[in-house]
């Protein structure tokens, strides 16, 4: 019997095929392990604050 | 001297009234009237809803904050409007009935130079039977007491679920023309964290039911976002996560009725379905307060200052038009109403010239869109230009000199997917502009270089960050002014 590919099917395995949730997107393994690891959420802290901030600034009149 | 008069002390009302006192001259007065005794940040009820806050702190007291500020605070719920003066009042005045309990039911005359209606939503639990926490089956997190509750009625369903039960979640929206889709959103994904975080998530079913044609249509249409070289729909994104957290979905719905354990709904297509629930939250529908408005002799002008819903009118196009001929242009820029230069409305309570979302409806002929919604910034925004506005017409300018359209402005959100300093996530997302311009942006709508969105940890460190600073911002301790709407 094959082994189970838990890196790319652990948070998947819940989807049946042909349902609405099939038929979507959904993360990878490293997509959502970039989601909670620190280091690159730091960058997209600053990167997200730049953008808002630019937004903010665009929006005053 | 001028008095300018502010009806509610919400994001909007206290934006506009704390900016009008620092602008304006000792001289001139500023007036607040809103029946709460305290503030709330509402964004973080989500929180409270879930256990991970309590009232306490996402909640003040208005009384000090306003003593501080010099603004006269008055606890009382507003009535009426006479702007054009009454048979014994040449000024224009509000009628106020209080509700600060040394002078509950007391009603009193309160004239004005300028007023904002900043009154908000009245929360329309009525609109549909067996909708909400009081007399309902269903709870809410609207309110800060309402999320209290709520929070409490899941924890009773963990515990079952610790036990060995297996229950059914039901959340999302409890009418066809409800708003704050984003609200219910933050709530069903923040349950499947705290279910996770239980132990429990595999004993529950979580299902999802609004009435967005898509999902991912947020009462806005929807945005697109730049990914991978493609310009990609909310729609696919807001499936993902659906997906992901194993949340099922029911969209294009109406929820008609409520009974125990049971919602009842029709769909866009006509078909009508039941689904039932352990625990549900289910946003109620918007409607205005329920202000009327009287002319000098007493006869009621109500209809010619309010829109059907009770939201006031401004400076908007209401001409009834169809969907493919609305423009950016329909939306208003000063929030003056036509009738009365020294009135304006802000926030929820001015009246949209229509929806942002198409308009549908059942083949019953049921209307099941969502209908716009006002969020916290740009909710500020207008506020802050009013006050603005306000405060230079006094100083005499003859007509307004600021503008906040959400046709020409963009709109930060931070929506939590789950609480946690080092575990959590919040979709962060930025659409410009709030209400689409498919003139100046054809085929989209928007400005793809300034609407972006991703879920992570830096999301929620940032809504966590803004909780605090916002309420720091509402408490105007230093540096308050310098905070951006």
């Amino acid at each position: 019997m094959a082994a189970v590919n838990e890196n790319q099917s652990s948070h998947v395995k819940h989807i049946e095929p042909y349902t609405p949730e099939f038929e979507t997107m959904v993360p990878t393994g490293i997509v959502k392990f970039l989601r909670t690891c620190v280091l690159w959420q730091i960058v997209r802290f600053i990167a997200i604050n730049i953008k808002m901030t630019i937004v903010i600034l665009k929006s005053h009149h | 001297m001028a008095k300018v008069v502010i009806m509610g002390a919400g994001v909007s009302g206290h934006t506009a009234s704390t900016f009008l006192r620092k602008w304006l001259e000792d001289e001139h007065e500023v007036v607040v009237v809103t029946p709460n005794s305290k503030w709330n940040w509402i964004p973080s009820n989500i929180w409270v809803g879930v256990g991970e806050m309590t009232k306490e702190e996402v909640t003040f007291d208005l009384a000090p904050v306003y003593e501080k500020a010099g603004i006269t605070y008055k606890q009382a719920k507003a009535v009426s409007i006479n702007p054009n003066g009454g048979k014994d009042e040449e000024k224009p005045y509000i009628t106020i009935e209080y509700t600060d309990p040394s002078k509950e039911g007391e009603s009193e005359n309160v004239t004005y130079d300028y007023l904002i209606n900043a009154t908000g939503p009245k929360l329309n639990f009525g609109a549909t039977e067996g909708l909400g926490p009081d007399g309902g089956h269903t709870v809410s997190v609207c309110t800060a007491d309402h999320a209290t509750h709520a929070n409490q009625e899941l924890q009773k369903c963990i515990e079952r679920m610790k036990k060995g039960e297996e229950l059914k979640f039901l959340i999302g929206t409890g009418h066809g023309m409800c708003t704050c889709q984003g609200a219910a959103f933050e709530y069903i994904f923040n349950i499947d964290h705290t279910l996770r975080e239980a132990g429990v998530r595999d004993k529950a079913t979580l299902t999802w039911i609004s009435n967005e044609s898509f999902l991912g249509d947020f009462g806005i249409g929807g945005l697109h976002i730049k990914r991978g070289g493609y310009a990609a729909s909310s729609k696919l994104f807001a499936e993902s996560i659906y997906a992901e957290r194993d949340v099922g979905w029911i969209i294009g719905a109406h929820v008609n009725k409520v009974e125990e354990g049971k919602a009842h709904y029709e769909l866009l297509d006509g078909t009508m379905g039941v689904e039932e629930f352990d625990f549900s939250m289910l946003i109620p529908p918007f409607a205005g307060v329920g202000l009327k408005a009287y002319d000098k002799d007493g006869t009621d002008i109500t209809d010619q200052m309010f829109a059907p819903n009770g939201l006031m009118k401004v400076d908007a196009d209401y001409t009834p038009k169809a969907y493919e001929e609305w423009k950016a242009s329909d939306w208003p820029a000063t929030y003056q109403t036509p009738s009365h230069k020294n009135i304006f409305s802000i926030g929820i309570a001015f009246a949209p010239p229509h929806l942002i979302s198409k308009p549908m409806k059942s083949p019953n002929g049921t209307p099941i869109n969502p209908t716009p919604p006002r969020t916290g910034m740009p909710s500020a925004m207008i506020g802050k230009a009013v006050a603005q506005s306000i405060t230079d017409m006094i100083n005499g300018a003859p007509e307004p000199t600021h503008t906040a359209r959400m046709s020409e402005m963009g709109a930060a959100c931070v929506a939590s997917t789950g609480k946690g300093i080092f575990n959590g996530t919040a979709a962060a997302l930025t659409v410009f502009p709030v209400v689409p311009d498919f003139e100046k942006y054809p085929g989209l709508g928007r400005d793809l270089d300034y609407t972006f969105g991703e879920i992570g940890l830096a999301g929620h460190w940032i809504k966590n960050i803004l909780h605090y600073m916002f309420i720091w911002k509402a408490k105007l301790k230093p540096g308050w002014a310098l905070i951006p709407e």
